[in-house]
This record gives structure tokens, sequence and C-alpha cells, in this order.
């Protein structure tokens, strides 16, 4: 039996050639290129094509009551804005909204560091959470209308509602997430307590955080829009639901769009100006995320 | 980078005080999965002296690492008794800085400069001004100076383990614990790791205790090695290194520990064949 000897080859030395004769080693990119590469052009081009396809389309269309054009749309924003209706009803939707996900936030906070404190507040929020995420906040209106009464109370009640779960939920797995190093990291420097959680806990799940802080955002702004849509009429000011069912009322369809495009500006405004803002000077600049 | 051999001589674990820096007498480990109690250490003990460079040293299993996280206050032992300066050890503190094997062991919503001085200013040792003076004394000896005001993600392996140990050091610990601290680093860095490291405690002298499971890493690294049988982990034998620059020595040294360590294991394969 003859023994499996490697292939032996001859060694083998190369001369490489001078980087001048290769041609291009690096070169800087179109302008094109460029600009194509900045998020917010790209995104612009997206919400311009969609802006055209609505026009072409309504207008292809024809009709008014259905499905008003872009433009149409746009004149009857304008006119509302004019006219001081659309920003009143944008101011009085953004105060509950603001109200609602503040206290949202601060209760999910509150009901966090409880949960990562203490193991009963870690059943509690667990059991509360399972019980209440699943549970649609405007199902709670009628209820919220029998405790609070017709008013504002009520819409603030089931946003808080709907912010308060999802955000707690993404936040307590976001804590149970921070790595066991850094945890000990923490003991290590002798810190304890709240100290703990702001300092360790918080922004070592910030990333799961500031996930759940744009779902509850999101969850808000459905709830406001369709607690509004319910009532709304009775301070004589009311939201941006409010002005969008007052319009289909009187059959103002480019003004129910107008309120539509409302809420989805505002939508954009704050995903691009606020959360992403947020995002990259945190999470990203750590290189928490991508 | 200057040679470290000549500054660092074998009479480092000569008693200098009489009185041992840290005292584990007996101490006995237990810690339960799901399924059960597991003992990782049984009645261990040892002392280590001030300027000491201890390593525990033993096979997976060893329960060195357990050892280590008893010794940092992570873990209460079920007999036996840890003493550091003669006060009892009860819990973790700033005076028994962990360098972790782990790279995420930096906080990685801070930039190095951050990461060190927030260890010093979070643990009340001092504030502002002279925390950033020391971070950046101890950066400077870690060859940081350029990153200090990168973020971890940005470097390198060698580099955040660098950042870990120039922030333990810069809280000036009455002993650093070292676990496996370049077992996660390429062969050449790890090297220059060693080479560092002993750089720098012949500049310092500060305690080290410092687990491993490679003999040359112990015999490089270490003045004082205690061996460590696996489940559960027992005091083997405790003994001298070798002058770093004794080739021949510490040659003969790893020999003797591998035999200590495996003499088992040949003697039960003898049986088998």
């Amino acid at each position: 039996m003859s023994a499996i000897l490697p292939c032996t080859r001859p060694e083998r030395a190369c001369d490489t050639l001078d980087s001048s004769t290769i041609g291009v080693i690096e070169k800087p990119i179109s302008t094109f290129e460029r600009v194509w590469n900045q998020d917010w052009v790209r995104k612009a081009f997206i919400i311009i094509f969609l802006a055209l396809l609505w026009q072409f389309y309504a207008a292809w269309k024809n009709n008014q009551l259905v499905f008003p054009t872009f433009v149409d749309t746009v004149k009857a924003f304008v006119d509302s804005c004019k006219e001081g209706v659309l920003p009143a009803r944008i101011v009085g939707s953004l105060k509950l909204l603001v109200g609602g996900y503040g206290i949202g936030l601060a209760l999910a906070g509150v009901m966090t560091v409880l949960a990562i404190s203490t193991r009963f507040g870690n059943d509690l929020l667990e059991t509360l959470t399972s019980m209440f995420n699943p549970l649609p906040a405007i199902a709670l209106l009628p209820l919220a209308m029998l405790w609070f009464g017709l008013g504002n109370l009520s819409i603030i009640f089931v946003t808080v509602h709907s912010v308060l779960w999802p955000v707690a939920l993404n936040t307590h797995s976001g804590f149970r997430s921070v790595s066991t190093t850094m945890r000990m990291v923490g003991k290590n420097y002798g810190l304890g307590g709240l100290n703990y959680v702001f300092k360790i806990l918080i922004p070592g799940a910030f990333p799961s955080i500031l996930a759940g802080m744009k779902i509850g955002w999101a969850f808000a702004w459905r709830t406001l829009i369709a607690a509004e849509l319910v009532y709304g009429a009775n301070k004589g000011g009311g939201g941006l639901g409010w002005y969008i069912f007052e319009n289909k009322n009187t059959l103002e369809i480019p003004a129910v769009f107008a309120g539509l495009l409302t809420v989805i500006i505002i939508g954009l405004i704050v995903e691009n100006l606020v959360f992403r803002v947020i995002e990259r000077r945190t999470v990203r600049k750590w290189g928490m995320q991508a | 980078m200057a040679s470290p051999s000549a500054s660092i001589s074998p009479v480092a674990s000569s008693a200098q005080d009489t009185a041992p820096l840290l005292d584990v007498q007996g101490v006995t480990l237990q810690y339960k999965t799901k399924e059960s109690l597991v003992t990782a250490t049984f009645r261990v003990s040892f002392n280590v002296f001030k300027s000491d460079r201890f390593v525990l040293l033993g096979p997976s299993g060893c329960g060195k690492s357990t050892l280590l996280k008893a010794i940092g206050g992570y873990l209460h032992p079920t007999e036996g008794e840890m003493r550091l300066k003669n006060r009892v050890i009860t819990k973790p503190g700033p005076d028994r800085m962990m360098v972790f094997q782990e790279f995420d062991q930096l906080l990685p919503w801070k930039t190095v400069k951050q990461n060190v001085t927030f260890a010093l200013t979070s643990s009340g040792r001092m504030s502002g001004a002279e925390a950033e003076t020391r971070a950046l004394s101890y950066l400077n000896k870690v060859n940081l100076t350029k990153f200090v005001d990168s973020y971890p993600h940005t470097l390198s392996g060698g580099m955040k383990q660098r950042v870990a140990i120039a922030r333990g050091m810069a809280m000036e610990p009455d002993v650093l614990l070292m676990d496996e601290p370049f077992a996660a680093l390429d062969a050449l860095t790890r090297r220059k790791m060693q080479d560092e490291l002993l750089q720098l405690w012949a500049d310092t002298r500060f305690t080290v205790l410092f687990v491993t499971h490679s003999i040359p890493e112990a015999v490089k690294i270490g003045s004082r090695i205690l061996l460590l049988s696996p489940h559960p982990g027992q005091v083997k034998a405790e003994v001298n290194s070798v002058a770093p620059d004794d080739a021949a020595g510490a040659r003969a040294l790893e020999r003797k520990i591998h035999n200590a360590l495996f003499a088992d294991e040949v003697e039960e394969d003898a049986l088998h064949h």
C-alpha cells in the first residue's frame, strides 16, 4: 500500500505591476449617483411618483365624488388652510395626541421599571400586556364615553390605552435583551436602583424602546382619528377625524382627501424628521443598529 | 515596544506583605440549572498577594470562570469565604474591576474616553476633569490616544479589549479580574496583547487575577499559577512561573503543568487499551 503524498509543486514568486499601469484604481462616483445616494431624494421620488399616479388615475376616472384628483385635493387643502379650519383641526388633534402619547409613554416607563426590578412587577406586566394588548382601543370607546363623558378625556383614555401596551412590551423585551456582560459591567461600577436603570438598561435597550415608541406613535394616531370619527362635534372644535367626518357628511370629498393627506403628511414629517434624527443621533451612531 | 523581560523578575510572588490581599478559604460554588444543581468548585483555597500576577488555569469545566465571578461578587459561595483586604466579599464593586472575554463589555453609547470616565464617575471615584485626565493617561498607556473619541463599534477586537483593560486599570482597583480577556482574539493579536499586559504590569505593578485555559498563556502571563481539576474544580497544584526570557524553563514548566493536569487521563487511557 503506497502512502498518499501531497501533490508537490514548484514554488513561485511574481512581480506585481506598477499601480500606474493598471488604469482606474479609485475614481469619484458620478453626480447622479451621489444625488441618488441621498435617502430623501429617493423617497421624494417615490412620493412624487405616487402623486402623479393618483393625479392621472383620478383624472381618467373623472368622478369628483368618489376619487378627487391630487390637484383638487391640494386645492381643498390650501383653501381650508386659508380659512383656518384645517390648522385649527390639526392643533386640536395634535394636542390630544401629544397628551395621550406622553401619558402612555410615562405609564409604560413606570410599569417596565417595576417589571424589571421585581418579580411580581414582571408577572403583572406580562399578564396585563397579554390581556390588553390585543384589545382594540376603539372597542373601549363606548366604555370610556360612559366613564368620562363625551369629552377629550375619553379620547385621551383610549389613546393612552393604544400607546401603553405596545410600548411597554417593546421596552420590557429590550430591557431583557441587554447582554449579561453589560449588566455585569454596570454592577461592577457599583450602580444600583434607578441609576442602573437609567445609565445601563435604558441606553442598552434603546433600539427596542425606539421601535416601541414608533409603533406607539402610529397606534396613537389611528386610535385618535378613529375616536374623533365616532364623535368630536361636542366642543365645536374637534380634530382631524372630525374634519374628515364633517366633510364626508356634506359630500366635500376633496376636503375629506385633504384631511387624510394631512394625516399622511404629519406621519411623514414625524417619521423622517423626528424619529430619523433620534435614530441617527443615538442607535446608529452607537453602532447598535445598521 | 521595549521587551518587558528585563523588568519582570520571578520575585514578584514572594510575600512583600505578610497578609494576603485576597484570601480564598475553602470555597465551594454551586449553581442551579433547570435540571440540576451543579458544583462548579469544591473547597478551593488560595491566597493572592499584592502585585501578584495570579493565574487560574484549568481545562473547561474546572469552574475557573465561576470562581472569578464569585470573587467579582456576582455569585455567593455555598461554603467557605472570600476576603479582600480582610473584608468579606458580598457584592460586585469597583475595588474588583472585571475585564471580560466578550467584546460587548464596552458601553456602545459611550466613546472610548467616556467609557473610562463613566466608570470613574459613576463609581464615585472622582469627577469631571480629574476623571478625564486619568482616563486619557491610561488610554495612552494602552496606545489608544488616537481613538479616544471613537465609538466602540468602530474598533477592532484587540482595541476593544485594550479599552476594557485601560478602564479596569484606571479605576486602580485592589485587584484586576481578567476572565480569558484574549481568548476571542486572533493568535497574533493575542501575543501582542500579552506582551503589552506584561509591560503595563512592569510600569504599575497592579495585582491581577487572570483566568485562562491556555498553558503557554498561563506560563507567560502569570507569576504564580493555580492548577484546577475539572468537575468539580479542585486545587491540583500551585506553582511559581519562570522569568519571561527563560524559554527552556517555560517549556519545562509547560510540560510539568500539562502532566499535572492530564495525568489522570493518561492513566485512564492506559487502562482502556
